[in-house]
């Protein structure tokens, strides 16, 4: 190997290692804060999740206990955990109904607005502007809105019906106060603050599908649902891929809305894993719980994310 | 030939007459469902601010349920006044230096490290890049709880930069400006270290510059996710000092004793300045958020 090197003039050989050695010492220099960063508040962090997750770790230490490890104990306790597992329930129920339906309304948003019509850009503002909106904001506007007695939503109801749709008539019509009532009323709010960033993604997929393709359909004499079916659909597959999986790991995500509006209530109808989360590893100082169930937090993330990769990939291969 | 022409011709006709019927009835079907559709997305903003500019709290819980919550009975900021006699001065600039902060030096140091990682040869540097893409997947509150432990014990708790320098460094804004740097003509570059400039002022005078669109990008959605955060400020902060809006919100919501017309002043003050600034840079906002379709 050492042959294959060419002879080379002194000064040009140690000018190059000068410059390759400042690169080093430049590239680790730019790099270098976040690294630090990222290490401190995001790796370490991680580490400490996993292994306390296997101790006791109190967050305010007792002194006459000492933190020991206990094994398997916290993932035990949690799924031996009513409220945690309510939380599945909720989280799980969440996604299934909010997943099809918040990506369905984006699609159909995002047909109507990427028509040729005349102020479809206001259309477009007017749609998206929720996502601007602080989820806390938003939690607490729904919150009056919902309220059974004095609120919008029921007046509404009440008047386009006729007196006929009254919380005396329909429990769920109580809303925050009913376990069904509850949970619809935090998917409604959520899908109107978040469709809107859905909808923008598909608005730049639907864009991406080259006119050729809709002209070849109308030559086939494909009729304007069957060019939707036929051809917008399956052009969309991964922009729907990225949609559904993205609003999945956001519904595990499910907090602000949960807390500002029910709490989790009534009776763990509206519990959630990060409201759990909060509560063991926080309001409880169970550092141990808290951690164990982060773990198991992100090892679902991972699987949704994966999940999206190996799809997107067979894509690819297929194409 | 001939005879498969004409019945195509008259098909088509027919078809033509056919269509143009639909779509003239079709038109406005489509204005009426988007103007139905616009009207969900704006009700909410439009009763708040209508309804915080009310100052008899018994107005407000007449009008709130009823068309009076779309159209002002009264034009007075009275319940502004109100609530900035309760803090919220306070959290409106503590939400503000958060933000501002966190974006500032975000900028700066994702951007920085997304160059050293795209135009600079070093050992270790795709050890970096392949952990900066994996820790993209860490949702920030699976490690929310030890690192809770960790400024504890650190003495953080209650103070402006345990809300701030976590958030400061982000894989996925790191990723995003790798991406922008990558595409960029390396050219000019390498014209201006022939001339001699160092790293440092072609990353300040040329790739900065020339990536803008991508500062906005993310600056942006760091200010939306900052501006917003909830779950990290409840964890961190007690008293009214430090508290930032979404705390200082569900504070007051929480609060029997607090006027409805106050909470939607609050809510108006937390809202208008973000929907007014997407108003105007609406493209940016539009953008920020679509770029994190490429996550995927």
């Amino acid at each position: 190997m050492a042959t294959a090197i060419e002879p080379m003039p002194r000064d040009r050989l140690s000018d190059r290692r000068r410059r390759r050695g400042r690169e080093l010492l430049q590239g680790w220099g730019f790099a270098a804060p976040a690294i630090v960063l990222l290490a401190v508040f995001l790796v370490l962090p991680f580490i400490l999740a996993i292994y306390s997750s296997f101790t006791d770790q109190r967050l305010v230490p007792n002194p006459n206990l000492p933190t020991k490890w206990v094994g398997l104990r916290n993932y035990r306790r949690l799924f031996e955990n009513e409220s945690f597992l309510s939380g599945l329930v909720f989280n799980g129920i969440f996604v299934l109904v909010v997943v099809p339906l918040q990506t369905a309304f984006a699609l159909g948003l995002a047909v109507l607005v990427n028509q040729k019509l005349k102020f479809r850009n206001a259309f477009r503002t007017i749609y998206f502007a929720p996502v601007a909106v602080t989820m806390v904001v938003v939690a607490v506007m729904w919150t009056s809105f919902f309220n059974p007695s004095a609120g919008l939503v029921n007046s509404v109801l009440d008047t386009v019906s006729f007196g006929f749709l009254t919380p005396e008539r329909f429990g769920f019509l109580n809303w925050a106060l009913d376990r069904h009532g509850a949970r619809a009323a935090i998917i409604i709010l959520s899908i109107w603050q978040g469709v809107g960033f859905q909808m923008v993604i598909y608005l730049a997929g639907l864009q991406s599908i080259p006119d050729s393709l809709y002209e070849a359909a109308r030559i086939d004499g494909a009729n304007p649902w069957q060019q939707f079916r036929h051809v917008t659909i399956p052009q969309l597959r991964n922009t729907t891929i990225f949609v559904v999986l993205s609003t999945t790991i956001l519904a595990f995500a499910l907090f602000d809305q949960v807390e500002i509006m029910t709490q989790g209530g009534p009776q763990d109808a509206t519990q959630t894993m990060i409201l759990r989360l909060i509560t063991f590893g926080f309001r409880q100082g169970q550092v141990g719980m808290g951690s164990a169930l982060g773990v198991f937090y992100f090892v679902l993330v991972v699987v949704v994310a994966f999940t999206q990769r190996r799809l997107l990939k067979e894509e690819r291969a297929v194409a | 030939m001939e005879v498969m022409d004409a019945v195509r011709h008259v098909e088509e006709g027919v078809d033509v007459a056919g269509r143009s019927r639909r779509l003239r009835l079709r038109r406005p079907l489509t204005y009426a469902v988007m103007v139905l559709l616009a009207i969900f997305f704006v009700f909410p903003v439009v009763a708040m601010v209508v309804l915080s500019l009310q100052p008899d709290e018994t107005q407000v819980i007449a009008d709130q349920d009823s068309i009076w919550a779309f159209f002002p009975r009264a034009l007075s900021l009275q319940n502004y006044e109100d609530i900035f006699g309760r803090d919220v001065g306070r959290a409106v600039f503590n939400s503000a230096l958060i933000t501002v902060v966190t974006v500032g030096l975000g900028l700066v140091v994702n951007s920085m490290c997304a160059y050293g990682l795209a135009r600079l040869q070093w050992i270790g540097r795709s050890v970096v890049i392949g952990a900066v893409v994996a820790l993209m997947i860490v949702p920030f509150q699976s490690v929310s709880v030890p690192l809770l432990l960790v400024v504890n014990r650190l003495g953080w708790l209650d103070t402006y930069h345990v809300q701030i320098i976590p958030f400061v460094a982000n894989p996925f804004f790191i990723f995003l400006f790798y991406q922008a740097f990558i595409g960029l003509p390396k050219e000019i570059e390498e014209a201006a270290l022939i001339d001699g400039a160092g790293r440092w002022t072609i990353y300040r005078r040329i790739v900065a510059p020339l990536s803008r669109p991508t500062f906005a990008t993310v600056g942006i959605l760091q200010a939306l996710f900052v501006w917003g955060s909830f779950f990290w400020p409840l964890m961190v902060t007690r008293g009214p000092d430090v508290r930032p809006l979404p705390v200082a919100m569900q504070v007051l919501f929480s609060d029997p004793n607090v006027p409805l017309g106050d909470v939607f002043a609050f809510a108006a003050v937390m809202t208008l300045p973000i929907l007014a600034l997407y108003l105007a840079f609406q493209k940016w906002f539009v953008q920020s958020v679509a770029s994190q379709g490429l996550k995927g």
